[in-house]
């Protein structure tokens, strides 16, 4: 492992860091001058060469690539406060290259995402960008109608505008009785049937929903296309999930089925978890050098876009760009979009067959399951322990070769990526965050299976 | 030369005594634990003779050698006597020795020690009051420091370093250290070791054999001009220059006037004849000390809100420490007399636990010696640590296996915080984590299977460890919780 070094290494490189500190404070800006300029990363991202799809219905052009407002970055004094001058920068630089889908929802982001993206948009012309937002009525305390009417309101009134592109019915399949919690959420209080009021009314522009969970629930949407007149779908679709969505959850449907469902009845697709919230770019190390070797001048992540974007009834593909970074190289893949050929798209499926063998949680950090009321930082653990399962520090026991760097790399690494406090040995398994995860995972199992393998390190006591 | 070999030998045991008390990682202990060990009270309390008797011949051959290099409270004076020394120069003069306060200061510490008077022997024990200067006030500075590092090796992915809590355990300990060390800072500034030779009771101790002692620094009244120069570098004011005679009670060998001498008239040498420097008060003395020494020897051996929103994390609110009947004492230290009896409060497993859990008491009884708590971490099955570095038996070393069989304590079940019954779900992390298997969920109504489960405990399987404690979701007190006991058992 390149990341480990040991103390001798560590103090030699404390003694040279201090040395040059100086010089790197004045110089870290200007490395980029002095490297040969037609590096893929520091090529100029044409802003005229976005690749669009056409909505049937409006015959408008979305642009796609999606901005998922889910993941804004937060203010760098690790406060929970959204780094509004961030997120406006973002935004600018994406409408800048052609990017004019932006998706929120009242429940992101502590439910400071609209908020946030309101002002972000605002100070762009309406015309120029699409919204879409989502009735997120999860909480049994808001099914009742008038609950529900005032989260859509307050959508309109912090996203400062009088219309929605897209509405979505947000994450239907999801709970222990999917379908009865969806006739309480949509049906028995008539909001679907206020949603489709309001799109004739032309506040609405596009309705539609997302899908997580129970299949009965998707099928049985579709089954009524002919009464509700879906105009789009969120599904999630990438080449892992495209055939191996069960093996890596039972209660997952393939890609393959959402996607041809939708594709049956001509209604757009809008793809989501298109990354597998960077489970797809932050893969083992052999598996990022197989896909790199083939694109060595292209990103890990280009990989999954491409591959989301090649299907031809896709809208837009969401990505929850955190950081600058995220989003060049996504416009970088997207323009234009070259779809992957039949070879290529092979190739995925190979590489997906390689990475299902790594036994990662399928979280995708977007973290529907917090917070935990017993103050767990859930998300962290499981990003943790795949981190480690990626990097080869998940020792299988005492017997191991790596045994002792993978222990300390795991147990120093937890400490630090989850404080003690909020970590699984303090998970009471009261399963209150389970119904919450769109991936259907066990929350409870995997905590307590993760605090049992850091017990079994702690106390030397693995196999 | 002498003098050189002194200061390098004393720097040396400094810096790494220094060290047990600030390495957390607990590599030092394991190549330099028993400079604790051979600490002189300490080893006295835990009835080490073998080092007892190595330090007594050490110091009939050498003189008092102990306290210029071994004891980190006597070089820490010393770095204070150079600075001293450094803006004054020949600041010191000879004073008679303050015998009774002297003697006084040993009974006390052996009345003490008869009646364990743990808190009075902690306050007085030099390399305790050392321990309790490095623990409160070095450790947080050494432990910021390794976190800067830690965060450093965070941000370049390595493992080297790894970051840890600082926390003030107790005020009253911190306020003791740093009192002491403000007092013996302006005393060994201004006058040197005056510490030494009137409070401390191991430099009394030792100044009594001291007195017998083979090699002695000796001054040749033939080549003596009287000058004094010897007497005013005497940092142990025991240099009677115009009588050409030295108190080899109350010199530390430091060597220091052998340097300072113009004429060649001191020099570390042989003594003459037991007669010539042992006439007069000695023998009275001699009788006060046998006493003392006497009745220390007998003494040691009679010794939750629903979610609207995604993300975000809850607030956690700290625990508190629940009121225990019985305080807990860690495995090892057999019972709470006998640790209470044996600890100097030198803080080296306080400084040692890894676990948050060993801190020092604010009870008078057994002010700054450790006591157990589980708000911040549990006494983790895997770790002896605390039993490996005490070097005054006041926890004896234990093995993993000893330690998990030895009660220390008990878990008793506080229902009114017990969150099945409070929240309504489903919970179990206390029996979840017992190592002992002594906790088991049972519904909380006999005749209903399906209501809430609570947990119930087999005291007699429950080993105190406070894994339940530390682990119960109820906040800021436990559903759980740890009741000590005086004596440790075996179960």
């Amino acid at each position: 492992m390149s990341h480990i070094i040991n103390r001798r290494e560590f103090l030699k490189r404390l003694g040279i860091g201090a040395g040059i500190t100086g010089l790197a404070l004045t110089g870290c800006k200007r490395p980029a001058e002095n490297l040969a300029r037609d590096n893929s990363a520091s090529k100029d991202i044409p802003t005229d060469k976005m690749t669009y799809r056409i909505n049937p219905k409006t015959g408008e052009k979305v642009s796609i690539l999606g901005y998922g407002c889910m993941r804004w970055p937060n203010k760098e004094d690790d406060s929970d406060e959204i780094d509004q001058e961030a997120v406006n920068r973002l935004v600018d630089t994406a409408i800048a290259h052609g990017v004019n889908y932006f998706d929120t929802s009242p429940a992101y982001c502590r439910g400071k995402s609209e908020h946030v993206t309101g002002i972000a948009l605002s100070r762009h012309p309406r015309d120029s960008y699409f919204i879409a937002t989502k009735m997120s009525n999860f909480a049994p305390q808001t099914w009742s109608r008038d609950a529900s009417i005032a989260i859509y309101r307050n959508s309109l009134k912090e996203l400062r505008t009088d219309h929605i592109d897209y509405m979505l019915l947000h994450a239907i399949g999801g709970g222990e009785d999917a379908m009865k919690v969806f006739n309480s959420r949509f049906i028995d209080n008539g909001i679907l049937d206020f949603l489709v009021a309001e799109r004739e009314a032309g506040r609405i522009r596009n309705l539609g929903f997302s899908y997580h969970g129970d299949i009965a629930v998707f099928d049985w949407a579709l089954a009524n296309h002919d009464k509700y007149k879906w105009d789009f779908v969120q599904i999630q679709l990438n080449y892992l999930d495209w055939k191996h969505a069960k093996e890596l959850n039972p209660r997952n449907t393939d890609g393959e089925y959402l996607y041809g469902e939708l594709e049956k009845r001509g209604i757009p697709a809008v793809i989501m978890e298109p990354l597998l919230g960077g489970r797809l770019s932050n893969v083992p190390d052999h598996i990022a050098a197989r896909l790199k070797q083939r694109e060595p001048e292209n990103s890990v992540a280009s990989w999954a876009f491409r591959y989301a974007g090649t299907h031809p009834d896709v809208l837009t593909v969401l990505s929850g760009m955190t950081y600058m970074e995220h989003l060049e190289d996504n416009l970088r893949t997207y323009s234009p979009l070259k779809p992957l050929n039949e070879d290529e798209i092979q190739f995925l499926y190979d590489t997906a067959d390689l990475m299902v063998q790594y036994p990662t949680v399928a979280c995708n950090d977007c973290k529907y399951c917090m917070p935990c009321p017993y103050g767990i930082d859930i998300p962290a653990i499981l990003l943790h322990y795949n981190k480690c399962v990626n990097q080869g520090n998940v020792a299988e026991s005492t017997q191991s070769p790596n045994y002792a760097e993978a222990r300390r790399a795991f147990l120093v690494g937890y400490d630090r990526s989850v404080p003690k406090l909020r970590q699984a040995s303090h998970c009471i398994g009261c399963n209150q965050c389970s119904p919450h995860c769109p991936q259907s995972i066990d929350i409870p199992k995997e905590l307590h299976r993760i605090d049992r393998y850091v017990e079994d390190l702690k106390q030397e006591t693995l196999s | 030369m002498l003098k050189n070999i002194r200061r390098i030998s004393a720097v040396i045991f400094f810096l790494l005594i220094t060290l047990l008390f600030l390495d957390f990682t607990g590599s030092i202990q394991r190549w330099f634990g028993w400079m604790a060990k051979i600490q002189f009270l300490p080893a006295l309390l835990a009835l080490n003779i073998g080092v007892l008797a190595f330090l007594v011949v050490m110091t009939l051959l050498l003189g008092r050698v102990y306290c210029s290099v071994i004891c980190p409270l006597g070089v820490m004076q010393d770095g204070f006597g150079w600075i001293g020394r450094k803006v004054r120069k020949n600041r010191y003069g000879y004073s008679r020795p303050l015998n009774i306060l002297r003697y006084v200061m040993l009974g006390l510490m052996a009345v003490a020690i008869i009646a364990g008077i743990g808190s009075f022997v902690a306050l007085l024990a030099p390399y305790s009051a050392y321990g309790r200067i490095a623990q409160t006030l070095l450790a947080p500075v050494w432990q910021w420091g390794n976190n800067l590092l830690a965060s450093w090796a965070e941000s370049h992915e390595s493992y080297a370093f790894y970051s840890v809590d600082v926390w003030l355990r107790s005020g009253v300990t911190l306020a003791v250290a740093a009192t002491t060390l403000i007092v013996l800072g302006i005393l060994a500034y201004r006058n040197g070791r005056t510490y030494c030779n009137t409070v401390c009771p191991v430099g009394t101790l030792l100044g009594f054999l001291a007195r017998f002692s083979w090699l002695r620094p000796v001054i040749d009244s033939g080549k003596c001009n009287s000058c004094g120069l010897c007497a005013r570098n005497c940092k142990a004011a025991c240099i009677d220059s115009k009588a050409h005679k030295i108190d080899y009670s109350r010199c530390v060998t430091c060597f220091d006037c052998i340097g300072k001498c113009h004429k060649g008239a001191i020099s570390y040498t042989f003594r003459r004849s037991l007669q010539d420097e042992t006439e007069g008060v000695a023998d009275a003395s001699r009788r006060q000390f046998l006493t003392v020494s006497g009745l220390i020897a007998s003494a040691t051996l009679l010794k939750a809100e629903e979610k609207t929103v995604d993300g975000g994390l809850a607030t956690i609110t700290d625990k508190k420490i629940p009121e225990r009947k019985t305080k807990i004492v860690p495995p090892g230290a057999l019972s709470i007399a006998n640790l209470e009896s044996h600890c100097t409060a030198c803080q080296l497993c306080v400084a040692a636990c890894p676990n948050g859990v060993l801190r020092p008491s604010t009870q008078l009884d057994s002010l700054m010696q450790p006591e157990s708590s589980y708000e911040r971490g549990y006494c983790r099955p895997e770790c002896t640590r605390c039993s490996e570095v005490c070097p005054a038996g006041a926890i004896r070393p234990i093995t993993r296996a000893e330690k998990s069989s030895v009660q220390i304590g008990h878990a008793v079940w506080v229902k009114a915080n017990c969150i099945p019954l409070t929240d309504g779900v489903e919970c179990g992390n206390c029996a979840r984590h017992c190592p002992s298997g002594a906790i088991t969920m049972v519904a909380s109504d006999a005749a209903d299977v399906n209501s809430p489960k609570i947990p119930v405990v087999n005291t007699e399987r429950c080993i105190g460890c406070g894994a339940c404690e530390n682990l119960c979701p109820a906040r800021p007190f436990s559903a759980i919780y740890v009741e000590g006991h005086e004596r440790h058992r075996i179960i």
